[in-house]
């Protein structure tokens, strides 16, 4: 009964959402507002319909109804409650499930910060997301439905893929998604305007806010995919460049370059009709990694099931909103102007230079992941494209984005000079090159690429040290403290961001030149010695989880003679698929991790054994979360609260920037 | 400079660096793909010398060998028409095992033995590596087309 609920709480989703698609867009083009009034209970009554939907599949996971084929597939009666919850999303339909759910939570917060956008705005808004969500509904009900019987009933589930039983996992989709389906603010923003017609730095300041949230989640899900894939799959590995991992990372990069140009268009009234394209890249590759991670087109883990049937669904879907919003904004782009004009030396300049660089690598990304694909399709052959194809063209690409990095902040609005410019970083270049190099030396292993990440890490702090001392020196106030309080909260933002990257960059850099990886054979009471850690193995021993028998070895790991640890590494195997599964353990510190994992059992108690000594790899996740903590910075901003309670004055963005000219 | 050169100097600066990222990426491109053969195509002769690339099909029953430093294991890759002996150093998948199947990424030597450099296998039991089962497929046909599946080689995270 309660799947049934579900079932038809799914199919009254779709009605409202079609009314929701249709009705308010009409409304806003002929200037009726009683039809445009329609948006905002029609986008609340679909949260309140996918919520029931969700609530129900939830019940039948925690209630072990294996009558629903969904359940039956991705759960058993012995997976802990937390997992079967988690296993709504462990697999194809419940994920798609996820989406749409995390669509409406969007459109329900859209209805409630959205007092301060004109009527024809917010109805555009709405009306769009509306129209991506009939797209996820109709998938839903017609090719892929969680709600799906099974009859007769299993009598015991399959069992949710043990990878997946993992804390992590427990976190990293809903992250993910709340990332990728948030660009859809974002692009439900740019359709409305090019609608409307009406794109102007008020437009850009509404969508900022937005599209920062949307990216911080982003970031956070990636990172937290990452970490997931270092601790669980026991190659000690955080990234793989695995199609997967590139699915997600390429929205993240059109995002980047989404929210640099969103402040221009915000401040500068300028690179309007760029915003709007990104707007729509930004989420058609979300929607692209959805198709590549859930259709089956790629094996990996994420794709469980191969249905064409789903696959070409997605594609027409696919097809449908990337063609439709390009043949819209082929329409309607030229009409909406070019800003005011810059020099090549500014911070426009580096902004755009910043974007063509994020972008170039975007496109790299998805020729490496989309090539293989297409050859095969067309059967000229099999082939792979591996992590040595993705480091030798990133690296090249991203180091001069991240140069640009320290200067852009530094520069002027509109024309800049460039000796001026080096003049004020002078001190902050010559102390980056100088540590970068001397740094590695006293470390005792000096590569060209040691330095070059440290430069860029050390020229990311200096510089922006040195924009945040002139910054204090043309605010008002008195002593240290009241100057710091007046620097807004989204220029902290952007400084903290920036270090964030700093941080990553340290944390990769390290790793690659430092790390030290053994495989070795270790009988009882052997020992073995990476970096200063001498670890001891004692033994193996069998133990009994609650889904799993594992056997689980014990290492003492010992510094200059003194014990620093003992660690655990488990080797599992789960009994409802009889699947092993081998469990890493890690010794996490500031400074360097520790990590075993176990291989094969050999003769006489002795263990084939994976021994890492990882310096500075947490600073890769930290990071990354030092990079959405700025983003949580800038959004707390002043501007944008203020933004909330008062609508904005209609001013032209010609207005705007003759304004600008005369002050 | 007028407002319309100034555009042009940017458009000329993007393609400039859209080229430079062009010429990255098909370098990048030519020495890092790797190319999948079945064991039918290595026994033929068929695969490049001295270059990294990729084997498919099933770890032959009894064939799975260890040596005595515990690492260095020997076993035979099959597509059932033919069979390709290889040598791996360090841990296996989880999901290794004979009669499963099993892609190997390294380099054919001059014995004919493949030194593989990296083992995948697949984390469903049931599952059979993409290569692996169209190398099985292709020697059943013997010639005729080989599947299409429309499927990757899978990177290293698949290889549980």
């Amino acid at each position: 009964m309660i799947p049934e609920i579900g079932h038809f709480a799914l199919i009254l989703a779709l009605c409202v959402a079609v009314v929701q698609g249709i009705l308010p867009i009409y409304g806003a083009a002929v200037g009726n507002s009683a039809l445009m009034a329609v948006a905002k209970p029609a986008a609340r009554g679909q949260f309140f319909l996918v919520l029931t939907a969700f609530g129900c599949l939830a019940y039948a996971f925690a209630e072990k109804d294996f009558s629903v084929l969904y359940v039956a597939a991705t759960s058993n009666s012995q997976l802990p409650l937390h997992y079967r919850l988690a296993a709504i999303w462990g697999a194809h339909e419940g994920s798609l499930l996820l989406w749409t759910f995390i669509l409406t939570i969007w459109m329900f917060a859209v209805t409630l910060f959205s007092a301060h956008l004109p009527e024809s705005t917010r109805s555009r808004i709405l009306g769009v997301m509306g129209l991506v969500s009939i797209g996820f509904l109709l998938f839903m009900l017609t090719v892929s439905n969680p709600f799906e019987r099974l009859i007769p009933a299993a009598a015991e589930g399959r069992d949710l893929n043990p990878l997946l039983q993992d804390p992590g996992m427990v976190i990293h989709p809903p992250m993910l998604y709340m990332g990728y389906v948030g660009f859809s603010v974002a692009f439900a923003f740019a359709i409305a305007a090019l609608l409307g017609g009406n794109l102007d730095a008020a437009w850009a300041r509404w969508s900022r806010p937005w599209t920062t949230v949307a990216w911080c989640f982003l970031t956070v899900g990636i990172a937290m995919g990452s970490g997931w894939a270092y601790y669980e799959l026991g190659w000690g590995g955080w990234w793989f460049w695995d199609p997967v991992e590139n699915a997600s990372f390429m929205p993240w990069l059109a995002g980047t370059a989404l929210v640099h140009s969103l402040a221009v268009t915000d401040k500068r009234g300028g690179f309007k009709v760029w915003t709007v394209l990104l707007a729509i890249m930004a989420f058609s590759l979300s929607l692209l990694g959805t198709f590549l991670v859930r259709s089956g087109v790629l094996t990996s883990v994420h794709a469980f099931a191969t249905d064409p049937k789903r696959g070409m669904f997605i594609l027409a879907f696919l097809a449908v909103v990337i063609g439709g919003s390009l043949a819209l904004y082929a329409w309607r782009a030229p009409r909406v102007g070019l800003g005011g004009s810059f020099a090549t030396v500014s911070r426009e300049g580096m902004l755009l230079a910043n974007n063509v660089l994020l972008v170039a690598a975007m496109g790299s990304v998805l020729l490496g992941t989309l090539y293989p694909l297409f050859l095969d399709a067309l059967d000229l052959g099999k082939i792979s494209v591996g992590p040595p194809y993705f480091d030798s063209v990133f690296v090249p690409l991203m180091a001069p984005a991240i140069f640009l990095m320290g200067i852009g902040p530094l520069a002027q609005w509109k024309k800049a000079s460039l000796p001026d410019l080096a003049n004020r970083l002078k001190w902050a270049f010559g102390v980056s090159v100088v540590t970068a190099i001397v740094l590695p030396i006293v470390m005792g292993n000096w590569t060209p690429l040691l330095s070059l990440g440290l430069l860029l890490a050390i020229w990311i702090v200096t510089s922006a040290a040195v924009t945040l001392r002139e910054r204090l020196t043309h605010v008002a106030g008195n002593s240290l403290g009241e100057r710091l309080a007046s620097v807004p909260r989204s220029y902290w933002g952007m400084l903290v961001a920036h270090c964030g990257i700093a941080v990553f960059i340290v944390g990769v850099t390290m790793v690659k030149g430092f790390e030290t990886e053994k495989d070795v054979r270790m009988n009882v009471g052997e020992t073995a010695t990476i970096g200063d850690y001498v670890f001891r193995f004692d033994g193996a021993q069998d133990v009994v989880g609650p889904n799993y028998t594992a056997a689980r070895g014990t290492f003492a790991v010992s510094r200059d003679g003194r014990e620093a640890t003992v660690l655990y590494p488990e080797k599992r195997r789960y009994t409802a698929q009889n699947q092993i599964m081998t469990e890493a353990a890690i010794d996490p510190g500031l400074l360097r991790d520790l990590y075993v994992s176990l291989g094969e059992p050999l003769d006489d108690g002795a263990w084939s054994v994976r021994l890492y000594h990882k310096p500075f790899v947490d600073w890769i996740w930290g990071g990354c979360f030092i990079m959405a903590l700025g983003g949580v910075l800038a959004i707390s901003d002043r501007r944008y609260r203020i933004a909330w309670r008062r609508q904005e004055p209609a001013v032209p963005a010609s207005a705007r920037a003759a304004k600008r000219k005369v002050a | 400079m007028k407002p319309r050169h100034k555009r042009f100097a940017f458009i000329g600066l993007g393609l400039v660096v859209l080229g430079i990222a062009t010429i990255l990426v098909l370098n990048a491109f030519q020495s890092n793909l790797v190319f999948f053969f079945t064991p039918t195509q290595v026994v033929n002769g068929e695969v490049p010398q001295g270059r990294s690339f990729r084997i498919g099909g099933m770890v032959e029953d009894g064939s799975l060998v260890r040596e005595n430093d515990g690492l260095t294991v020997r076993f035979i890759v099959t597509d059932t028409a033919k069979r390709v002996p290889v040598t791996y150093k360090g841990i296996l998948p989880d999901l290794f095992k004979e009669g499963k199947g099993a892609v190997a990424q390294g380099k054919l030597a001059g014995d004919g033995t493949f030194v593989a450099s990296e083992v995948l296998a697949k984390h469903d039991e049931n599952y059979m590596p993409p290569e692996a089962a169209a190398a099985l497929a292709k020697a059943k046909a013997s010639g005729a087309q080989q599947s299409k599946s429309l499927v990757v080689p899978e990177g290293r995270k698949d290889s549980l």
